[in-house]
């Protein structure tokens, strides 16, 4: 448990992906089985553990220590798991050690009268930090920010095997996944599992000039829908819904689960549809997530499946046949719902044709247009060339710099977080973040801007003077009660530094409103 | 009649005050005499009339303050009269020539003013000496159940792993440059890290004057120009500072007992926080009420709600002086 809670404490301080894919790295590398396979399962969330309540925890933690220095303590540190972590008494046998795979064990195995002892025996058997590990796996509140995408990457790190590889055996094996770690150090390949996730292909950006000297007739072109990248799988009596990184995500969506009636694995975007209006990525949004959804929520906001490929039907592994042939496949297959449709190919004979398309989308929802060689099979990962997304223009407004917070890692020292706002009358209203968009030399411009116009500090954040405009670029927008403006951006960054333009002329918050 | 502690030691503006003996000790404002336990700056200020301290705590205001900073000074040097109080300074384990001033009047209780005090091991500085006494004077910076200071070597440790685990980072550790600072140094030494280690402009004069008194701190180079050194040490102030741009992807870090606390350890936005403190942990602080035996403890500054409690717990009289103008812990 010393080197997971190690772990842990690195993960939850380490803002960079490279240093925490080193760090996840090291630890599967130098940590013995089978804790190192918990480790795994608990750092990406698949493993059910027995949940401990805040109020249990803290009538462990009253038995033990005075009330009035316990809520002081409290009040000080301000985190539970933290507070008893750190104040629970050391005891003689905390050399004992406990390891991952025991902690796991006792709290899957032990039942809810047991459980308060066996907390406190654990408890007592760990030094502080480990308690803290041990407390936030058993109140299911690990946040240490490790995809399934980053894990599988720190596995497969200076190893044989490919990071894609890896997420197609993981998912046939259960923790401690013996077999999958004797097979990334050359052992012999595990038996496939039972409806695995497939490694998804992806799309690359392009514009018209890259599309300039392509031949149309080479591609086929469907629009982009602003949904949810999933892969349906049904195969072995097994039912499952993945994201595009290989989560499953189908507790969220039974009623998508409840209609794949078919035997075969389909790739295609999950929306929310009502009839035949596809509703906006915020309805869709709120049935992420969730653990169970009830009754109400899946009538008012019904998901549905809209295909566009198709891997694997009735035994068969299509992936190594061209798009072409998928998509007749795809085509020729039965999907008996009304919740599943396949997005239709969109016809053009130049990429002007398309262009016109692609600028005048007939619903909201459509945020682009993807371009797919007919000739192409089905690869794993991001190859340059067989996909292409040509998105919709971002939406831009003018905005004034607000306030400013220091970067991490290879932005030490800059500020580089920033938020912007948009004029109200006389004020300006905050309506965003941005942390990107602009290129090493402007984040020194900007910091250099920062630090000669602060006004004034709140502990790491400073207050500008609110001078410089700067061209904020977004890919969608949401109504939001929570924001003071009443809306949020997704994707925003900053696309240009507007020196030349004077604050009063920036934009307007009505301006924002009316293109919600 | 024989007077009461609160009539030898007591609060004043100033600061705290003995009157037997006319003198202030680690006064927040300029008087006639003071009695200095160490030389960080929230305790050593300029300004008085005369100072008395250790020797090492001397040179270290003139090292920081100029040597004018008081009209005239004393070396501490075995029990010393003063009006009517003897007054003698014992080893606190806090930094170099820091001292706890045992005030022993001619009739009356002994008072202990504790200064900082440590009583973990710690290279750059002579141990925690136990001060037999009536009335304990303690600061109470970390007066709560929830400090407990792992060994520093432990966390000397954490710091040269992640140096091994990240070979192409420079790792930048934010420290008080009066003993945190060459304490760190110290420690990474003594954890098997030979090679030479950065250090801001602002460390150099006090790391300097260690190595005179004989504190074996290795190769040091300025930061400015640090060749090949991965460790750099840097008075946290410089992390906001454009000092560190001059770093490429550093590692954040900072020692302080604080440190246990992961939002202060957040607030700092730090990406390895270290827990080396130079104070006496919860742990510690109620060990050192039990060894000495006190019939009243009186806090100085930190979270003494905390320690008054278990004083109440332990059935030992305890006030608070609530001096107000020492930092928490002024790193
Ligand atoms: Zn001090
Ligand atoms: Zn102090």
């Amino acid at each position: 448990m010393k080197a997971f809670a190690r772990l842990l404490e690195r993960l939850a301080f380490t803002p960079g992906r490279n240093a925490k894919l080193t760090i996840l790295s090291h630890y599967f590398r130098d940590t013995p089985d089978p804790d190192r396979g918990y480790a795994l399962a608990v750092l990406t969330g698949t493993l059910d553990l027995r949940q401990v309540s805040p109020s249990l925890l803290k009538r462990l933690a009253s038995e033990r220590v005075d009330e009035q220095l316990f809520r002081l303590s409290y009040d000080f540190v301000g985190d539970l798991a933290e507070t008893i972590a750190l104040i629970w008494p050391d005891e003689a046998e905390a050399d004992a050690g406990v390891s991952v795979a025991q902690a796991v064990t006792l709290l899957r195995g032990t039942g809810k009268i047991a459980l308060p002892g066996v907390i406190a025996d654990l408890l007592d058997r760990l030094t502080p930090p480990e308690r803290l590990a041990l407390l936030k796996l058993a109140t299911g509140n690990l946040r240490v920010g490790v995809s399934a995408r980053l894990a599988r990457m720190a596995l497969a790190m200076d190893t044989p095997r490919s990071a894609d590889e890896i997420g197609e055996i993981w998912h046939g094996l259960e923790p401690p996944f013996l077999p999958l770690f004797a097979w990334i150090a050359g052992g012999p390949r595990p038996d496939a599992a039972e409806a695995p996730f497939r490694p998804v292909m992806l799309s690359t950006p392009v514009t018209p000039e890259d599309l300039a000297p392509l031949s149309p007739g080479d591609y086929l072109a469907e629009w982009k829908w602003d949904g949810i990248r999933v892969q349906a799988v049904a195969e072995g009596g097994l039912r499952k819904l993945y994201s595009r990184t290989g989560e499953e995500i189908g507790a969220a969506f039974p009623d998508i689960i409840e209609d794949m009636t078919w035997q075969g694995a389909v790739d295609g975007e999950l929306l929310i549809r009502r009839d035949d209006a596809v509703a906006p990525f915020a309805d869709l949004q709120k049935r992420l997530g969730r653990k169970q959804v009830g009754r109400a929520m899946l009538q008012s906001h019904p998901a549905a499946l809209r295909l566009y490929d198709i891997l694997t039907w009735e035994g068969e592994d299509l992936r190594a046949l061209p798009l072409q042939e998928r998509r007749e496949r795809l085509e020729a297959a039965r999907f008996d719902s009304p919740r599943i449709d396949l997005s239709p190919l969109l016809p053009f004979a130049s990429w002007d044709d398309l262009a016109a398309l692609r600028a005048a989308p007939h619903a909201p929802v459509i945020e682009g247009v993807m371009i797919k060689r007919r000739d192409a099979p089905y690869i794993a990962g991001r190859p340059r060339g067989p996909w292409f997304k040509w998105k919709r223009d971002p939406m831009v407004v003018d905005a004034v710099l607000l306030y400013a917070q220091s970067g991490h890692g290879k932005r030490s020292g800059f500020y580089s977080d920033f938020t912007f706002g948009l004029w109200d009358g006389e004020d300006l209203v905050p309506v965003g973040k941005a942390y990107f968009g602009f290129t090493d030399e402007e984040l020194r411009e900007l910091d250099r801007f920062v630090r000669r116009n602060t006004v004034q500090r709140f502990g790491p954040v400073r207050q500008l003077a609110p001078s410089l405009v700067v061209e904020v670029a977004f890919e969608g927008l949401n109504a939001s009660p929570r924001h003071r403006s009443g809306l949020a951006m997704r994707f925003p960054r900053i696309s240009r530094i507007r020196w030349d333009k004077p604050a009063g002329e920036a934009d307007h918050l009505a301006t924002l409103k009316a293109m919600l | 009649m024989t007077p009461r502690a609160e009539e030898i030691v007591y609060p004043t503006e100033a600061g705290l005050y003995c009157a037997p003996g006319d003198f202030h000790i680690d006064p927040l404002r300029p008087v006639a005499r003071a009695l200095v336990t160490h030389g960080h700056s929230d305790h050593a200020r300029p300004g008085h009339g005369a100072v008395m301290a250790t020797r090492q705590t001397l040179d270290i205001m003139a090292i920081r303050l100029g040597e004018s900073f008081a009209a005239s000074r004393q070396i501490a040097d075995g029990p010393t009269r003063i009006g009517d109080v003897t007054v003698s300074f014992h080893p606190a384990g806090h930094v170099l020539g820091s001292a706890q001033i045992l005030i022993t009047p001619d009739r009356g209780p002994r008072i202990l003013v504790s200064g900082d005090y440590c009583r973990t091991p710690n290279p750059v500085c002579l141990p925690w000496e136990p001060v037999a006494c009536d009335v304990f004077i303690t600061e109470a910076t970390f007066g709560l159940p929830v400090f407990r200071h792992p060994d520093p070597r432990t966390e000397a440790g954490r710091l040269v792993a992640s140096m091994a685990e990240f070979p192409d980072r420079p790792h930048l550790v934010g420290v008080y440059p009066l003993g945190k600072a060459q304490r760190v140094i110290a420690l990474a030494r003594a954890a098997g890290h030979d090679a030479p280690i950065a250090i801001h402009g602002a460390l150099k004069r006090l790391c300097d004057y260690h190595a005179e008194q004989g504190i074996d701190l290795g190769p040091l180079v300025p930061a400015t120009d640090p060749g090949e050194a991965q460790l750099v040490l840097a008075p946290p102030s410089a992390f906001a500072s454009p000092w560190v741009q001059r770093f490429r992807d550093p590692v954040l870090s900072y020692a302080s007992g604080w440190m246990t606390v992961r939002a202060r350890a957040r607030q700092r936005g730090v990406e390895l926080p270290l827990v080396i403190s130079d104070h006496v942990d919860w742990p510690q602080l109620t060990a050192t009420i039990r060894d000495l035996g006190p019939q009243e403890v009186w806090i100085t500054h930190g979270t003494e709600d905390g320690l008054m409690r278990w004083c109440e717990i332990e059935g030992i009289p305890s006030r608070p002086l609530r001096l107000v103008g020492y930092e928490d812990e002024p790193e």
